[in-house]
């Protein structure tokens, strides 16, 4: 029962930091139909960014979220306004947009993570903060984890509070919907489309200084984590933020009950749930 | 398919007769070429070959497969276990021919498996495929067979060179019959509609999973050949994700619309990459990384659509678009120009580097340069921002 219970906690916290990496990839491909498979690398670059602040200035991790974020939100929103946006009116259609898009992506990729390499190498990293246990009843978690699983459920609400409430999150539903007839509508798409890229760079940002706390960092670690937001962002539905929440959780709980017996075996077992789901029911659980 | 409808073509025995000269020399270089130019010239072939070959099936059909690595990496290992160090079990033609079969087998399996998904979701299913195989494999030798990495039969470079000069050869061929035949028309029928093409009649299915496993062939022959120069593998040197995108983004480099715009670009461009690789060994992925994105951003349908688009402007005047190309394409070239300088200041590796990546830079950027100076003479690009 223990066991069982640890299991199903170590799930959860797990399944909060997905679902945060998750939220911001749906919204870049739900979106701004751009499939970052960059994104991982902009979670790497946030905790690097944060091992550094806290090892050689002793910033707090918390408040690196407020430098991280914006300043990631500004990389993001240039590369969509730049690049994307002219592979997008360049592209014949739709569908040759997103294919030529994933490619770019993969060569920002590639010079993300080799910048990173060669500034800080391949060592693994990594600093303690808020490393103490937390009794809850027969479970003990560590408080910054809880921290952690805290701050995204904090930050996907408050997400999904401004695309449900107001009227930049309105404009950017409705560009979800139908680009073409949302910019007849007086939604400045180009703007809309590149503020939703942005946002997506900045939870990855956001995540990434959330995940330093708890785990190693390291230049290679991002394709892992694209890896595990592309499937749940499928799992979840194209474009569905609460989708890709739920969803989230749901890889956090296999991926701690698979590692319980093998912890090799966890990115295995997400690939057999994807292709298993793809197979199965293509649009994913909130997809349309 | 009736030959007749080949033998009366006449560009048909001009390119043939062309290729067959080109092929002549390339069979004799080993003989008048030092072993370097031998190995170069492999592996270009190599990369050609596997660019041909993946642009049998996603050529036409629009179907990003990212998996070529996968059938590469099998290749590979098909070739680790059947050539080891300690001897041959079988000989090295029969074992390339095994690997090709164990290629097309998997191509069946997720060709049938994955073929209903459409757009980024068969890419980014393709792509998982090679990781999950090289996953798969990393926890067996970890867990079951407790080893690390294998060690393969070492084989002659001449041989080598010549084994790949064969599938190219194969490949090449097959490319060209399957875009002739009854059965490239059904692919591109595919490519512009598949559902009016299920209608005409074609089996969009079974075209579809033969044609994917038939380019699976050639990748794993070329695989199992390369594994023996590599001599000595593990799961992350077979199964190296760049092998999925280098063949993408050869063939846009060249051109998807031709049949000769993905060969010319492979070469060119793994001339470039080899280049690249020995000058700049730590740099390389991130210059690498910045063509890619380069290649998408400017030149979508590649050099042939390029020259292409050239020739129609000079031929008919100026085109109406107008469309902001100068501010990008500086500032790229810019970053480029600029990491290049920094990291051969950082290592003071002498003139002669310097002369080397300077000529590099100012040729890729200086031709990129002249193209758009022109087609902005032409009212082609350009305009927008200055």
């Amino acid at each position: 029962m223990e066991t069982v219970l640890n299991v199903a906690v170590a799930g959860l916290l797990l399944g909060g930091i997905f679902a945060l990496i998750s939220v911001g990839l749906s919204l870049q491909y739900g979106v701004a139909r751009v499939l970052n498979v960059a994104h991982g690398e902009f979670i790497m670059i946030g905790a690097f960014v944060t091992w550094v602040l806290y090892t050689e200035f002793g910033i707090n991790p918390l408040l690196c979220m407020v430098i991280v974020g914006p300043a990631i939100f500004v990389i993001g929103f240039i590369l969509y306004r730049t690049m994307f946006n002219y592979i997008r009116i360049k592209a014949p259609s739709p569908d040759a947009f997103e294919g030529n898009s994933i490619l770019a992506a993969f060569g920002l990729l590639f010079v993300i993570q080799y910048i990173a390499l060669t500034l800080w190498g391949s060592n693994i990293h990594g600093y303690t903060y808020l490393a103490f246990p937390i009794h809850l009843g027969t479970v003990t978690i560590a408080a910054n984890r809880l921290v952690t699983l805290g701050f995204a459920v904090g930050i996907s609400f408050v997400f999904y509070i401004f695309l449900a409430r107001t009227r930049l999150g309105k404009a950017i539903r409705s560009a979800a919907q139908d680009p073409a007839t949302a910019s007849l509508m007086g939604v400045n798409i180009k703007r809309v489309l590149a503020i939703c890229f942005g946002l997506g760079a900045l939870m990855a940002g956001i995540a990434g200084v959330l995940l330093s706390m708890t785990y190693p960092v390291n230049a290679n670690m991002g394709l892992h984590y694209t890896i595990i937001a592309i499937i749940v962002v499928v799992l979840g539905g194209m474009g569905s933020i609460v989708g890709s929440f739920i969803g989230g959780f749901i890889l956090g709980i296999v991926g701690s009950i698979v590692s319980y017996f093998d912890p090799g075996l966890a990115l295995v077992a997400y690939y057999a749930i994807f292709i298993l789901l793809l197979l199965v029911r293509p649009k994913g659980i909130m997809g349309k | 398919m009736d030959i007749t409808t080949f033998t009366s073509n006449k560009k048909f025995w001009i390119w043939g007769i062309s290729l067959l000269a080109v092929l002549a020399a390339l069979a004799t270089l080993p003989q008048w070429l030092g072993s370097y130019y031998v190995i170069l010239l492999k592996d270009i072939l190599m990369l050609v070959l596997i660019t041909v070959s993946w642009v049998i099936f996603s050529g036409p059909t629009g179907y990003m497969s990212l998996a070529s690595a996968a059938f590469f990496g099998v290749g590979v290992y098909t070739s680790a276990l059947l050539l080891p160090m300690t001897g041959a079990v079988l000989p090295l033609l029969l074992v390339i021919v095994i690997a090709g079969l164990v290629s097309f087998i998997l191509g069946l399996l997720a060709g049938a498996l994955t073929l209903r998904l459409k757009g980024i979701y068969f890419a980014v299913f393709t792509f998982g495929l090679v990781l999950l195989i090289q996953r798969f494999l990393l926890w067996f030798e970890m867990n079951i067979t407790h080893t690390r990495g294998r060690f393969v039969l070492l084989v002659e470079d001449n041989t080598i060179f010549y084994v790949m000069l064969a599938i190219f050869v194969a490949t090449l061929l097959t490319a060209y019959f399957i875009r002739r035949s009854k059965f490239g028309l059904a692919l591109q029928s595919i490519g512009l509609n598949e559902e009016a093409a299920a209608h005409s009649g074609v089996n969009v299915t079974r075209v579809k999973v033969i044609t994917f496993a038939i380019s699976a062939v050639f990748m794993g022959a070329a695989g199992a050949i390369y594994a023996t120069k590599l001599t000595y593998i593990d799961p992350y040197i077979a199964f190296n994700p760049l092998f999925s995108f280098l063949p993408v983004l050869m063939a846009i480099f060249g051109g998807l619309g031709s049949f000769y715009g993905p060969i010319i670009g492979a070469a060119l461009f793994s001339y470039l990459q080899e280049f690249l690789k020995t000058e700049f060994p730590f740099q390389y992925m991130i210059i690498f990384g910045l063509l890619l994105m380069a290649v998408i951003v400017f030149m979508p349908r590649g050099l042939v659509g390029l020259v292409q688009r050239l020739l129609a402007s000079l031929k008919e005047g100026p085109e109406e678009k107008s469309t902001p190309g100068w501010a990008i394409i500086f500032c790229l070239f810019g970053i480029l120009g600029g990491l290049v300088g920094w990291f051969i200041f950082r290592e003071r590796r002498g003139a002669r580097v310097l002369l080397k990546a300077g000529g590099v830079v100012t040729l890729i950027g200086g031709a990129a340069y002249l193209l758009m100076f022109l087609l902005t003479l032409l009212g082609g690009l350009g305009g927008g921002y200055f």
